[in-house]
């Protein structure tokens, strides 16, 4: 520990929580790397940045943070491990299975090993279940509390509690190991990684119930891991893609609701508004995305986000791109909500006849009976054309799908103007 | 870590909807050889149709009730199983992955299984 880098020690108090939310997922992976234990590595995680909020306010702040708190949180369970020794014995039989199935991988730049990638799979492993993924890497990853999490799926804190407790049980008792997939796996596990932060931003980015549109602090915190998982997977299209994809939507965050909470379209928001160094860096990451092999889902989505962002206003946006994308991405993933943007792109490029009639397509798909989009999407063409009488009918369906309340505000103020 | 894979073989009503067609016996017998000389297989059976299958219950007072077939209200019916010993549960699915008993319509449950000593 020795060295201390005083000086640093003014503002820490303030400061201290944001470097603990970024340092905490570290520091957790590397100990469940040592220790193999979720449990006990959270345990002493905690103890560890309770022990530097005490210290360093005092003392300074030493010249190496991490590695004081990886130390300090070592030492932590070293002495648990002493006092509990039927745990120890427990603990020593994982660590030489996580060593007989996986050698311990290089430590990066600054001597410590970054091992957060192996926690990254653990917490998004296909055994758990999807809704414990989302909170599990909140929690373990992103250094949300308990209760942060809990906010963020809009639950109870006791059932995010129960929830967190059941994910890590099911790790524990079913081995789910904490290693890094092999080349030859990558490409079926990571697309569930990707998923799971992709479904996070989401629900940040048009909330699936509640009183607002957009969770900006959801949508910022699926960012930030994905820059995370940018840096452990550089040469990985797709997680470039990701990344872009949600830099790219999240630039429009401030021109997507009015003053007032409301939803404002993509046709009626102020330009203006977009954040300009995002949408740069986004299409950077696209380029990325889009070179040197066949294009992935999530790069292509991020192409068409940044055609949408390039466009000085919907008029002018290229839509026959757009459309040829969304050919693309239909290839890529055949899902029935592609087709419906697809089917909402075509509508801008040929006109609303040719959309609704790509939309009356897909009526028969079950999968879009609970998507309101589908049933918005129709409603909007065709109130185009006139047809208000059926539009009415449309937006009546969305309405009962809808979860936000703002959204659902729009509905009802459209349902009037065709009504009327 | 041992892991029991409860092979689930598809039923009939599924095999004849669907057009696949169940694993041929060349295919589950390189399996078979595949995993013990790999060195993983604890314990294993095929287990015979469930129609010879006989269904006991013991009641609060110790009468002992016993029916003919499986038990009633199970959907899936096992047919056979290995219990493998690996390093985890990525290294077992991987295992059941290539066991000609997920293919073609049929199912693997992995559970892994209890061990009292380490508590």
């Amino acid at each position: 520990m020795g060295e201390r880098a005083a000086g640093a020690v003014e503002g820490i108090d303030t400061s201290v929580e944001a470097v603990f939310r970024e340092e905490r997922g570290r520091l957790l992976a590397a100990l469940v790397h040592r220790f193999g234990d979720l449990d006990l590595a959270e345990d002493v995680t905690s103890e560890a940045i309770e022990a530097a909020l005490q210290t360093w306010p005092v003392d300074g702040v030493p010249t190496r943070p991490g590695a004081w708190l990886l130390t300090t949180a070592r030492r932590r369970a070293v002495d648990r491990l002493r006092r509990d020794q039927a745990y120890a014995a427990r603990l020593a039989v994982l660590q030489a299975e996580a060593d007989r199935a996986d050698p311990a991988p290089p430590a990066d730049g600054d001597g410590l090993p970054d091992e957060r990638l192996a926690l990254f799979f653990t917490c998004t492993h296909p055994a758990l279940a999807a809704d414990d993924r989302g909170a599990l890497i909140l929690r373990c990853l992103a250094g949300l509390t308990t209760p942060e999490v809990a906010r963020a799926f809009l639950v109870p804190p006791a059932t995010m509690a129960q929830r967190i407790v059941r994910a890590k049980k099911k790790i524990r008792a079913a081995r789910i190991p904490f290693r890094v997939p092999g080349a030859d796996e990558l490409p079926d596990r990571l697309p569930g990684v990707l998923q799971v932060l992709y479904s996070i931003f989401t629900e940040g980015y048009a909330a699936s119930s509640g009183p607002r549109l957009q969770r900006l602090d959801l949508a910022e915190e699926a960012i930030r891991l994905a820059r995370i998982l940018r840096r452990l997977l550089p040469a990985e299209p797709e997680v470039a893609g990701l990344l872009g994809l949600m830099l790219l939507v999240h630039a429009r965050r401030d021109a997507r609701t009015g003053p007032d909470g409301e939803l404002v379209l993509l046709d009626d928001q102020d330009r203006g508004c977009w954040d300009r160094s995002m949408i740069e860096e986004g299409r950077s990451l696209v380029v990325v995305a889009l070179t040197g092999g066949p294009p992935g889902p999530y790069g292509v989505q991020a192409a068409i986000a940044a055609l949408h962002d390039e466009a000085a206003d919907v008029a002018t946006t290229d839509w026959p791109q757009i459309v040829a994308l969304y050919d693309v991405l239909l290839g890529l993933v055949a899902s029935p909500v592609v087709a419906v943007n697809r089917a909402v792109a075509v509508a801008m490029r040929d006109g609303p006849e040719a959309g609704l009639q790509l939309l009356d397509a897909l009526a028969d798909d079950p999968r879009l009976r609970t998507h309101h989009p589908y049933a918005a999407a129709r409603a909007e063409l065709l109130r185009e054309l006139g047809r208000l009488a059926e539009a009415a009918v449309a937006y009546r369906e969305a309405l009962e799908l809808v979860g936000s309340a703002p959204e659902r505000a729009y509905l009802q103020r459209m349902l009037g103007s065709v009504e009327s | 870590m041992k892991y029991m894979l409860l092979i689930y073989p598809p039923r009939m009503t599924d095999a004849s909807d669907s057009a696949c067609t169940p694993p041929a016996i060349e295919e589950w017998m390189l399996f078979d050889k595949t995993i013990k000389d790999a060195g993983v297989v604890v314990s294993d059976a095929a287990l015979q149709d469930p129609t010879v299958a006989t269904t006991v219950r013991v009641g609060n007072s110790g009468e002992r009730t016993v029916t003919d077939g499986p038990f009633a209200e199970t959907r899936e019916l096992i047919g056979g199983f290995y219990v493998v010993d690996v390093p985890n549960l990525d290294v077992a699915l991987d295992w059941a992955a290539r066991c000609p008993g997920s293919q073609a319509g049929g199912t693997i449950e992995v559970r892994p299984v209890a061990d009292f000593e380490q508590g």
